[in-house]
């Protein structure tokens, strides 16, 4: 087989191979890590987290606007801190909601954020104030057998 | 008498053993600073890219397609009693791009390529061609084996992206055209869960550490070979299961490493 051939094959093996990445990259990956440079982050402490895991996306009204970077335990309060980073395209009211969803019956836990009517929007290393933590399902069981209960009781 | 013969010969292999640890040691170190030549003859390279990436595409691709064709129904199969047959997406992406990918496509390479490697350098052993180049002051490590091995790494990651990619084609051929998952779910899904740099970066590591140890393997099994057909044979056997087992092993290191903090 001469040269050019050769060369040509192993052209067309290399456009292949970098075709098959960028096809990984665009059409089963996604890039929308939220990057360093042009993001800041806020706290939130929450009573319980329930399955919040790092990395979990957060929400706005749906649309993503950040990730959630780390979880940590407050000491002092004995809450749980959850530390997010936020697109800086995204300015919040200082007085926005915090809460912690789930998607779907099954899903993923996700913090969905919800804004507020402050004119001060929340700046970087921020704390978000109000917030409603994840929904355990053991408390929600209890509180509807409770209920139950009260209603049958004679009065 | 026999007890004696049996210590002599446990004792044997072992120093057997380390002097062949010590040996592809040294060959590995020797490769790599005498691959300068690899590079300005850059057509050497592209002539053993020729061999083992070119030559390779069709298995690689195949069976990309069909193991593609069987996650989908499989995961089709076992998610539907979950009512969340949408996900397919992401189970068909998440196990190419992290594992199926780079592993099968480094178990295809080994046997493919790398059985192909051993068997010619170690028939350019046994024919003393090799000798005959350092009789002429021509490196055979530097002319021969070095180009090898960098064709041998660059297309690795090549491959196992394409057995990914036609992975995914397989199981959307599957799952979407054939069962009926909806299309905007299955794509859509599976853009949510990878990530680029947790998922396919990891997966091209992952393929890359795969080509080095496979290439590396191949080249010491067939310069260390007997020179003598059954030799020669008995390398390219070697060759196979070790960079095989090899493969597994390193990916579960890697794995470890990896994947250790995600949910």
């Amino acid at each position: 087989m001469n040269k050019t051939v050769l060369d040509l094959w192993v052209g067309l093996l290399v456009i292949a191979g970098v075709a098959a990445l960028l096809f990984l990259t665009l059409k089963v990956g996604s890039m929308n890590a939220v990057k360093t440079a042009d993001s800041y982050v806020v706290v939130a402490h929450f009573d319980n987290i329930g399955g919040l895991k790092a990395r979990a996306p957060v929400k706005s009204a749906g649309v993503v606007v950040g990730r959630v970077i780390d979880i940590g335990f407050d000491n002092t309060t004995y809450e749980a801190a959850v530390t997010l980073r936020l697109d800086k395209r995204y300015a919040f009211p200082k007085d926005t909601t915090a809460a912690i969803m789930t998607s779907g019956l099954l899903g993923e836990q996700y913090v969905g954020l919800d804004a507020g009517g402050d004119s001060v929007k929340l700046k970087d290393r921020d704390r978000i104030l109000i917030t409603q933590s994840a929904v355990v399902l053991e408390n929600l069981i209890g509180q509807f057998l409770y209920g139950k209960a009260q209603e049958g009781a004679p009065q | 008498m026999s007890v004696l013969r049996a210590i002599q010969d446990l004792g044997r292999r072992t120093i057997d053993g380390v002097w062949r640890i010590g040996f592809a040691a040294r060959f590995f170190l020797t490769i790599l600073l005498r691959s300068g030549t690899a590079f300005r003859r850059f057509d050497l390279t592209i002539r053993e890219l020729y061999f083992s990436g070119v030559l390779s595409l069709i298995i690689i691709l195949v069976s990309g397609l069909f193991v593609g064709m069987v996650l989908g129904l499989q995961g089709y199969e076992t998610l539907q009693t979950y009512g969340s047959e949408e996900a397919l997406g992401i189970l068909v992406a998440l196990s190419l791009v992290r594992e199926l990918g780079p592993v099968v496509a480094a178990l295809l390479f080994a046997s493919r390529a790398g059985s192909a490697i051993t068997a010619e350098i170690g028939l350019m052993k046994a024919t003393e061609q090799l000798s005959a180049m350092e009789m002429m002051a021509v490196d055979p490590i530097a002319r021969v084996v070095a180009p090898r091995f960098w064709a041998g790494v660059i297309s690795m990651p090549l491959l196992a992206a394409l057995f990914s990619a036609m992975g995914i084609f397989g199981s959307y051929l599957i799952g979407v055209r054939l069962i009926g998952v909806d299309e905007g779910s299955f794509w859509s899904q599976m853009q949510s869960a990878v990530d680029f740099n947790q998922d396919i970066m990891n997966g091209v590591i992952k393929s890359v550490v795969f080509g080095l140890a496979i290439t590396a393997i191949a080249l010491f099994e067939g310069y260390d070979a007997p020179p003598t057909a059954e030799g020669v044979s008995g390398a390219t056997t070697r060759t196979v299961v070790t960079s095989s087992l090899a493969v597994l092993a390193l990916d579960f290191v890697l794995t470890a490493f990896m994947f250790r903090g995600i949910s």
